[in-house]
């Protein structure tokens, strides 16, 4: 195919503004895939994705239309993907700007609409849903064409549900999305912007070619991690693999790579051919660090080789998790995980408990901490037990956050970044009735629950976009906590100094709560190094007797006391006392009672 | 071997079922008394070689033993090998002198009288037929009978009661001056009647429960009582006053239950006979043996059973009895709180729980079980 008769494509659109049923129709429209194969949402295509209504992965598609080839580069719809998302766009020309006509600009489609155009691309914009009666096309338009400088006439209006103006709008990325530029024979180059892994070939690259020609079987090398590996299939997706001889510059495709580990070939990097290496590598490449961590433990000990199984082939399609091993006195033989952030992190329990069928604990999720000892030694902590007592400085990690408000919710949510020790940067009307709040916030502080806030404090209207803005110091100290004297690793957090006293005085009145009477009365404590700053006790049981006992009664008294001895089995021993795992999660969870909406 | 030396007989006759009641009971079937106790008798001559030939103890339970028609209850008392302790449980309402004199003439050494509570309107929520009047005259005829030996139920935890209703029914009953004393929680099992009636107040009873028993168990043994199970009391002078059968069954030792839901443990069996009481009296009649549900006790579970259940006693475990049914390391936590002691003895090191230990019997059995 000729470069000018090419364009790449990604749609930018927020959750449930409707990319993925956009994606169907054109695969419809274009023949790729007939209406009796055709899915719901055919693009997403792990349970999960489909069930949430989410796209975790990005992939790639190949359709024709009108004798163009369009490849249309499915982009995953959250911010904890960021990095992958500015990936997708590099892949790309030009983008679709999907937004709902009933609900208006979300603060993710902004941040991505931002991405998009920093990176160069020629965005399309469109109002999608004019079917719904409460649709507002003309309004939407006008946000669209103020955000983007733009005629609001040029905004194309459809409904990707009826197929409404889905033709116009590939005819508009045919007229308005340049074709691709690179050189066809310089020296071959392609940017990797996904990857996923296929349990019988291993990992399946998706790349985009931007200079030269790539061949089946070709000796190959990722320029920024230097792992080396033959093309062993070259194809696209239409939207199966189809395995073609070779990709050219401008074109998109897979590359299967033989690699058993996905962590060898990250997205962002560039694949050159060792016939002919690229002197220079495409730019951009980021190693995308986890920012926010987690302990997971089985809930049953006995399951923990089951859990580093899982975790090991999760792993092998998500580079982006890590995992070390990690020990509880408390919880016991677990790991450390790091996500990218917290959709990362529920993906990533989801698909132990579902796919792995495994029962978990999971820790109240912390940050990355940068701390300096007053030896002068630094070290990165990532569990709160492990942060050094005698500190010279500690940094934590700062987002600058956008929120998308109708106007009348502008004190709350100003309210809720002032509680978070958010710093206000500024503030502007995106219409009339919508604003736009960026603040600086740290990330500790939104790991929590501060989205779950933020949607009860606006009814669900808010819309909330982060971005990682680099360490700060910051007041910070360790609380810890103490069981009946000893001190319960899983528990201790590291938090403002401002909040110290009440989060203190709150952990050690919810673990009175939920920690049972023992036989022994159980003083709780909330500790900053030896200062104690709450205290609690759980006074002891006086009475626990089976009533009555006689000739008849001994089989099931038996049987009840065994199945008590058994249930302490479930119970964590700190020191003399017994805690339930339940009480250790309602603890961790002391800030998510309410689920995330 | 033919070494049992206690024998359960089960009456399960009752004027009418009590709300909370959850023992096996038979309501009317008035004219069924005979052909029950014929059945009992025909068990009985089928299990005898089991039997050691000097019995220690018999134990009449129910339902309403006293309630049987007096003929078959006489038939049944004359037929029953004789033992050392005779005890028959009764309903108050049914203690006549005629009755009194009955079972006295019959071999029976202890009544053990179903009183319950001493307040009227407690006795109408625990559906008790006999009235605070009832169980004091009741006392009074046996002791004419020359009875030397009679112990009062007690149950608190009943819904309405309250920590002075329970004062008042621990005073009325030890103005009597009984041997012996049971004292049990109200269990209230889910799904009955009883519980759905009295959802809200069990709930507030069971928080209360625990300052009832430390009141029974405190003003018990100030009045010279020796808590010698965990919710029985015995006069504590020269004579042991123990109820020997039950005694029996909490040193682990064998025993044989005849009857519809009577239960034996004989040689490493535990069985059950089936509840139906029609089904009982035909397989007997046709001279087979009844329908019976049964349990292997094997030694490690009957050291566990040892262990559960000589905990509940104020005489110490020897270890060596329980072997491996102890928990070692559970067994040192307990001692370093406090809750359980262990003495050297002449017969080994021997376990007991200490008073605090008792009342949380439970839970520190089920600790010291070993996994």
């Amino acid at each position: 195919m000729q470069q000018d008769r090419i364009r790449n494509f990604a749609i930018i659109a927020h959750i449930d503004h409707g990319k993925s049923t956009l994606a169907d129709r054109i695969l419809e429209l274009t023949g790729a895939v007939s209406q009796r194969e055709m899915r719901e949402q055919l693009l997403d295509s792990m349970e999960l994705e489909r069930e949430r209504g989410i796209t975790i992965k990005a992939q790639a598609v190949r359709v024709s239309w009108k004798g163009y080839q369009l490849n249309l580069i499915d982009t995953p719809g959250h911010v904890d993907f960021t990095y992958e998302v500015s990936r997708s766009l590099q892949a790309c020309e030009g983008a679709l700007l999907v937004v709902d006509a009933a609900q208006g600009i979300e603060a993710q489609t902004l941040a991505n609409a931002y991405l998009a155009i920093d990176g160069g691309l020629e965005v399309v914009p469109a109002a999608n849903k004019i079917d719904l009666p409460q649709a507002d096309p003309d309004g939407t338009a006008r946000e669209l064409g103020d955000l983007l400088g733009e005629d609001p006439a040029r905004v194309l209006r459809l409904s990707a549900k009826t197929g409404v103006g889905v033709g116009d709008l590939l005819d508009a990325i045919v007229e308005r999305i340049p074709p691709p530029a690179g050189d066809p024979d310089a020296p071959a180059r392609a940017l990797v912007f996904d990857s996923s892994y296929d349990q019988y070939r291993g990992v399946v690259a998706f790349v985009r070619v931007v200079d030269g020609t790539f061949s089946t079987r070709e000796p190959l090398r990722a320029m920024a991690q230097g792992t080396e590996f033959d093309a062993e299939e070259l194809g696209v997706m239409s939207p199966a693999r189809l395995p073609i001889e070779s990709l050219s510059a401008g074109e998109v495709g897979y590359v299967i790579t033989g690699l058993k580990d996905v962590s060898r070939l990250r997205v962002g990097d560039t694949l050159t051919s060792r016939r002919r290496p690229a002197a220079e590598p495409l730019p951009g490449y980021k190693d995308v660090k986890p920012m926010v961590f987690a302990g997971i433990f089985p809930s049953d000990s006995d399951d923990y080789p089951e859990l580093r199984d899982a975790l090991e082939r999760l792993k092998l399609n998500d580079g982006s998790l890590s995992y070390e091993p990690e020990t509880s006195q408390a919880l016991g033989f677990g790991f450390r995980c790091g996500f990218l952030g917290l959709l990362h992190m529920e993906i990533v329990r989801e698909r132990l408990e579902r796919e792995f069928d495994l029962d978990l604990l999971i820790t109240a999720p912390n940050v990355a901490y940068r701390a300096t000892t007053r030896t002068g030694e630094e070290v990165e902590v990532h569990n709160p037990a492990e942060m050094p007592r005698e500190l010279e400085q500690v940094e934590e990690p700062y987002v600058k956050a956008s929120v998308i408000v109708p106007k009348d919710f502008v004190g709350a949510v100003m309210e809720l970044a002032n509680e978070r020790r958010g710093t206000f940067d500024h503030m502007e009307y995106l219409s009339e009735g919508r604003v736009l709040l960026l603040y600086e916030l740290p990330l500790g502080e939104i790991v929590l629950d501060f989205y779950d806030q933020l949607k009860s404090r606006t009814r669900g209207y808010a819309s909330f976009d982060y971005d990682l803005a680099g360490f700060k110091p910051g007041d910070l100290t360790r609380v810890d906590i103490l069981v009946a004297g000893e001190q319960v690793d899983a528990l201790s957090l590291i938090i403002h100094r401002d909040f110290a006293y009440d989060r203190g005085r709150q952990l050690v009145e919810r673990l009175r709560e939920e920690i049972p009477r023992q036989m022994i009365d159980v003083p709780l404590q909330a500790a900053i190094g030896s200062r104690v700053i709450a205290r609690e006790t759980i006074k002891a049981r006086r009475k626990d007797v089976l009533a009555k006992c006689y000739g008849g009664d001994i089989t099931r008294k038996r049987k009840l006391l065994e199945k008590q001895k058994k249930g302490k089995k479930r119970m964590k021993q700190v020191g003399s006392v017994e805690v339930p795992q339940e009480a250790f999660l309602a603890v961790l969870n002391l800030d998510s009672d309410r689920k995330r909406s | 071997m033919s070494g049992v030396r206690h024998l359960y007989v089960h009456l399960p006759f009752c004027a009418h079922r009590c709300g909370y009641c959850d023992f096996v009971t038979v309501v009317g079937r008035g004219g069924e008394h005979a052909a029950y106790v014929d059945a009992l008798l025909a068990e009985l001559e089928r299990e005898q070689s089991v039997l050691h030939p000097d019995l220690e103890t018999v134990f009449l339970g129910g339902g309403t033993p006293t309630f049987t028609a007096p003929r078959e209850l006489e038939r049944l008392l004359h037929a029953l090998p004789a033992a050392d302790e005779v005890t028959v449980e009764a309903n108050p309402e049914t203690v006549s002198p005629e009755l009194a004199a009955l079972i006295r003439e019959n071999g029976v050494t202890r009544v053990s009288l179903g009183a319950q509570s001493f307040q009227p309107q407690l006795l109408e929520v625990l559906e008790r037929r006999a009235s605070p009047d009832d169980v004091r005259g009741a006392v009074h005829t046996l002791r004419e009978a020359g009875f030397a030996n009679v112990s009062l139920d007690l149950v608190y935890g009943i819904p309405g009661q309250s920590a002075s209703d329970l004062d008042a029914d621990l005073a009325e009953a030890l103005a009597l001056e009984p041997e012996h004393l049971s004292c049990y929680e109200l269990e209230a099992k889910p799904g009955t009647r009883f519980t759905h009636a009295h959802g809200d107040e069990l709930v507030r009873q069971a928080e209360a429960m625990e300052g009832y028993f430390e009141q029974v168990v405190d003003t018990l043994t100030a009045a010279g009582y020796r808590w010698y199970e965990t919710a029985n009391f015995c006069l504590d002078g020269r004579r042991d006053l123990r109820a020997k059968h039950n005694l029996g069954y909490w040193l682990g030792r064998d025993y044989l239950g005849i009857g519809i839901g009577a239960v034996s443990t004989v040689d490493g069996v535990r069985r059950r006979n089936l509840p139906s009481l029609p089904r009982y009296v035909a397989a007997l009649a046709r001279g087979e043996e009844p329908a019976r549900e049964l349990e292997q006790i094997d030694e490690d579970t009957r050291r566990r059973e040892r262990l559960l259940l000589g905990l509940r006693l104020d005489e110490p475990v020897v270890l060596a009895d329980v072997g491996d049914a102890v928990d070692d390391e559970a067994l040192e936590r307990l001692r370093t709180l406090g809750l359980v002691e262990v003495a050297a003895n002449g017969r080994g090191d021997e376990l007991r729980l200490t008073r605090r230990g008792r009342f949380l019997g439970g839970g520190v059995t089920a600790e010291l079980l070993s996994a």
